[in-house]
């Protein structure tokens, strides 16, 4: 019975998660191995093609290059500067309500709106940081126009868009820790670098594992922005693996090199899921 | 939160500070923008005269009306249904000791990782089959089931004591009758916390929605600013920043009024 | 018995009329230039529909080109009401090979619908025949002219009302027109070309220029690497990087018209889209010209043509070809032009009175239809999106110097040679 009762509570859930989850996951990697059907050309069975296509194609790699650059670029950054803001937060300053909403006020707008508002400060002459740079006299840079420092640029916007997000879950962590050790501290004569290396710091660490998980994860699938602000330009030099799949499939109509594309993309993301359920059996336990 | 008795030393509050400007700045310039004449956009000046212009332009040149209409009905549709299922699955998980449990709730963390925003090839042929294609319901249907909300409602209904259960059941209520009149209540912090997470993410969803949808009568706000401030359309920075304040400003409000709740909304999700 | 029929046949009669109301034409529109279009579109349907009475029009506004492309063959696909688009005019191959559209020619069988196939601009027609066969009529039409803002031109001791003829007087011109400050930062740049967006359609502007076109009339074949075409590329490359009077990169197509505007580059290259932007927004006098000539003169066509979908009954057909006649008659093509800056597609709707006393009041509205005559269709080929790109990834790798244009163009022609092969 318990069984019976148990099943029909989980199935209206589980038809939508398999639905759209595990299905669609199994199917790209079946479609993978097909050609694009048109109406001419019909699909084919073409065995490994799309993936010996997927080893040649120089777009591809470079696509993977940019998503672990912009990985490497905006992780570290995010979760640096969303520590230093919880933990200035976490203690007294004048106006410490306005200064912490500030933080997180960035997280809570639309991706779409957040790359209007900086395709002006990025544009060239006409925009805020090429105005503000004229006044010390700095020459005007093509910032989006440039290869070598457009994807600086997406990551610098990723990385205002996210730290407060993260923010929040190490002020959430700095709230719980026992005061004790603070005081403790304090009647030692601890250094607040040294408190924070030696303390603070390593008992942060299961929040951070959890933020950067969930950092890595934005990193691949987050690619809003780059529909306003370069369309992946110039010459690919700021495209990410989840817009390329997006243009293969609804530019060029290449439904299963899509799928070749989406099946790596799903590898990743499954190394990045042991990781993650690791942590979360972890938490469970802690409970 | 806790009393707080140590004062931030005086360069890191400066530090603090300077990083919090540079925080708002963006939207700051949102609002100089949207508020001065066009040509102003590019040109500061402390006294430039203020106008409404920018937003009678936006709101005539892109149907912001549907578009919110169309995202507070999405929002509403998949946080609605996103309750129902994820309280009735995570009910499972939390008190039923089904056969293939433990595998089944692996299946769903299976989620958390692969969203929907990465199977979009996929997702867009199955919705074409279901005929949803341009729908509201089509935008939201991936989302209902939230591995998120499953996970975060079974682990709340596992802090649930038994003994009320128990006791519920003593005076006859049924399997259903003990979640509607035990645990939904007790989870109502909860509830809270996965609606506003819930409501933000979805406001803010794009990639999806875009793909999915073909008319203004679907296109949620995000998409509909999208449209509106793309680069081909060469619109106004002015009448783009207006619009773009229009787009967030419910959202943004509700945030400046109950900042305190979203705060710890997110907080509490993220814990769990 | 006799009433019975008569009944009977009033009946079918009120119920063919019904059929008739119920004709539906669903259009999918692109919104690409700025300014509240879909009003005006939204006009025309209706003034449409009272002319037309059981005729309904429901535009769908899809967006940039390649949305309203993906999203009406998504509807194509999934089965839903499509029976017209305005599509980009180069997406006829694609369109083609997904075997959705049909040629215009076989709805418009009378001899008046014939003399109106006839009636546009054959610059315009180009891209939309395949075969001998209309499959787009010529809508929103457009095509690239210089802009040059005479106070510059001025300030820099040149003629304002002369724009530059040729590529050497531009780069000469332009050397002129930049100006600097005492830290020797660039103010102003001397030329600007767009090259984020649609960076290929700029190119063929350049190329043809040097007396090349970028692909055959079939759309099978490319023509990127020709030695004509790798001299425009380094002609461009070297505006920014050899001449300094353009910004090394790209330069980003949707802001470009701003940096006109305020003065920070002399002369741009831009679609006449944005014709009437600029000369609302402009606090300076500017002229518009005809593109520089290195060879000869050249410019490629590009916007939208209508197309109709296989997918229609004969009513609708009927009904979508009276639409498009409606839309593209002279008097609502000139009201179009003058409402938007796209080019007058017939050279009947230039004889309007309307757009006489507009042309003689603003001279710069005629010149796009002057350049017809060195027009060339803009890049369309099978295939289009990806070889497309291909073109403008070389172009992109190039202006930000990270490849030589000679390797990036012979690249890109024997990626595309690889795609086209299949259609030969």
């Amino acid at each position: 019975m318990r069984n019976v009762y148990g099943w029909l509570l989980l199935t209206p859930a589980a038809i939508l998660l398999i639905g759209f989850t595990h299905y669609p996951a199994v199917a790209t990697l079946y479609d993978s191995f097909f050609s694009t059907g048109t109406v001419v050309r019909p699909s084919r069975f073409v065995g490994l093609a799309n993936y010996a296509a997927l080893a040649d194609d120089p777009i591809f790699w470079q696509v993977l290059r940019n998503n672990l650059y912009f990985a490497a670029a905006t992780i570290p950054t995010s979760i640096a500067i969303a520590m230093l803001m919880a933990i200035w937060v976490n203690d007294r300053l004048p106006a410490r309500a306005l200064v912490r909403m500030s933080y997180f006020t960035p997280t809570i707008l639309p991706m779409v709106a957040v790359a209007n508002l900086w395709l002006f400060f990025y544009t060239p002459q006409i925009g805020l940081i090429d105005k503000f740079g004229a006044l010390f006299g700095a020459a005007s840079h093509n910032w989006l126009g440039d290869p070598s420092t457009v994807l600086a640029c997406l990551a610098v916007m990723t990385v205002w868009k996210e730290a407060g997000f993260f923010m929040i879950f190490y002020l959430a962590a700095l709230q719980s820790l026992p005061p004790e050790i603070e005081e403790a501290a304090k009647i030692e004569g601890a250094s607040r670098w040294y408190f924070f290396r030696r303390v603070t710091f390593p008992l942060l660490m299961p929040t951070t594992l959890f933020v950067l998980v969930n950092a890595t994860i934005n990193s691949f699938k987050l690619v809003d922005h780059l529909f306003i602000l370069t369309k992946g330009g110039p010459d690919n030099a700021s495209n990410l693996l989840l817009y390329y799949i997006y243009q293969v499939a609804f530019s060029f109509f290449e439904t299963s090199y899509a799928s070749t594309l989406t099946v790596v993309l799903l590898a990743m993301l499954a190394a990045m899921a042991i990781v993650q359920f690791l942590l979360i059996e972890k938490r469970v336990h802690y409970r | 939160m806790r009393v707080l008795d140590r004062e931030l030393p005086l360069l890191e509050t400066a530090a603090a500070w300077l990083l919090a400007i540079l925080w708002v700045a963006p939207l700051a310039y949102a609002f100089w923008a949207a508020f001065h004449p066009a040509a102003m956009a590019t040109h500061f000046d402390l006294f430039g005269p203020l106008t409404l212009d920018n937003f009678r332009k936006a709101w005539t040149y892109a149907p912001f009306p549907r578009h919110f209409l169309n995202t507070v009905i999405l929002v509403t549709m998949v946080l609605a249904a996103q309750l129902v299922l994820c309280t009735l699955a995570g009910f499972a998980f939390a008190r039923f000791d089904f056969a293939g449990r433990n595998i089944a709730f692996g299946l769903v963390l299976v989620q958390l990782m692969v969203m929907p925003e990465v199977l979009i090839v996929e997702n867009y042929i199955t919705m074409s089959k279901l005929g949803l294609v341009d729908t509201i319901l089509g935008i939201g249907l991936p989302y209902m089931a939230s591995a998120f909300g499953i996970f975060l409602m079974r682990q709340t209904f596992k802090t649930i004591p038994r003994e009320l259960e128990d006791a519920a059941r003593v005076e006859g209520c049924s399997m259903m009758g003990v979640l509607w009149r035990v645990y939904v209540p007790l989870a109502r912090p909860t509830y809270l916390a996965y609606a506003l997470v819930s409501v933000s993410y979805h406001w803010n969803n794009f990639l999806w929605p875009l793909i999915i949808t073909n008319s203004v009568n679907t296109r949620p706000l995000t998409v509909g600013l999208a449209i509106f401030g793309a680069p081909e359309s060469g619109v106004d920075w002015a009448v783009i920043s207006a619009g773009t304040l229009m787009a967030v400003s419910p959202l943004l409000v509700a945030f400046l009024l109950f900042q305190r709740q979203f705060m710890q909304s997110f907080m509490q999700a993220g814990i769990k | 018995m006799r009433k019975v029929l008569a009944a009977f046949a009033a009946a079918l009669i009120g119920f063919a009329q019904a059929a008739w109301a119920d004709t539906e034409i669903t259009f999918y529109y692109p919104i690409a230039v700025g300014g509240p279009l879909t009003k005006v579109i939204d006009g025309y349907a209706a003034e449409f529909e009272k002319a037309n009475p059981g005729v309904k029009v429901k535009p769908i506004y899809a967006g940039n080109y390649d949305d309203a492309r993906i999203k009406a063959l998504a509807a194509l696909k999934a089965g839903q009401p499509a029976q017209i688009s305005v599509l980009f005019s180069i997406d006829i191959y694609e369109l083609l090979e997904q075997d959705v559209i049909m040629a215009w020619d076989d709805v418009a069988t009378t001899a008046e619908d014939k003399a109106w196939l006839k009636s546009f601009y054959p610059a315009l027609m180009m891209n939309g025949t395949y075969k001998g066969k209309a499959y787009g009529i010529p809508f929103q039409r457009s095509t690239i002219v210089m802009y040059w803002n005479k106070d510059a031109f001025k300030e820099a001791g040149l003629d304002p009302e002369k724009a530059p003829a040729n590529w050497n007087e531009m780069t000469q011109m332009a050397g002129k027109l930049v100006k600097k400050d005492a830290s020797g930062n660039v103010q102003r740049w001397g030329v600007m070309v767009p090259s984020t967006g649609y960076a290929y359609w700029m190119f063929q502007a350049f190329a043809r220029q040097n007396g090349q076109d970028l692909m055959n009339r079939d759309g099978n074949k490319t023509n990127y690497d020709h030695p004509d075409v790798i001299a425009a590329l380094q002609y461009w490359r070297d505006l920014g990087a050899k001449h300094k009077v353009m910004p090394e990169g790209t330069v980003e197509w949707g802001t470009l018209r701003q940096a006109f505007t305020e003065g920070k580059t002399a002369i741009m290259w831009h679609t006449t889209g944005n014709l009437t932007a600029v000369k609302g927004t402009a606090k300076f006098p500017f002229g518009v010209a005809m593109l520089p000539a290195s060879k000869q003169r050249g410019s490629p066509t590009g916007g939208g043509n209508f197309y109709l979908f296989k997918k229609t009954t004969p009513e609708e057909r009927k009904a979508a070809l009276a639409f498009v006649k409606f839309m593209t008659a002279p008097e609502r093509a000139a009201d179009w032009s003058m409402a938007t800056g796209y080019v007058g597609i017939s050279p009947a709707s230039y004889d309007t009175p309307k757009l006489k006393a507009y042309a003689a009041e603003f001279p710069p509205a005629v010149v796009a239809r002057d350049q017809f005559q060195y027009a060339t269709p803009e890049l369309s080929t099978f295939q289009t999106g990806r070889v497309r790109k291909l073109l403008d990834d070389a172009i992109q790798a190039s202006l930000t110097g990270q490849k030589q244009p000679a390797d990036a163009l012979k690249g890109a022609q024997a990626e595309a040679e690889k795609l086209l092969k299949p259609y030969r």
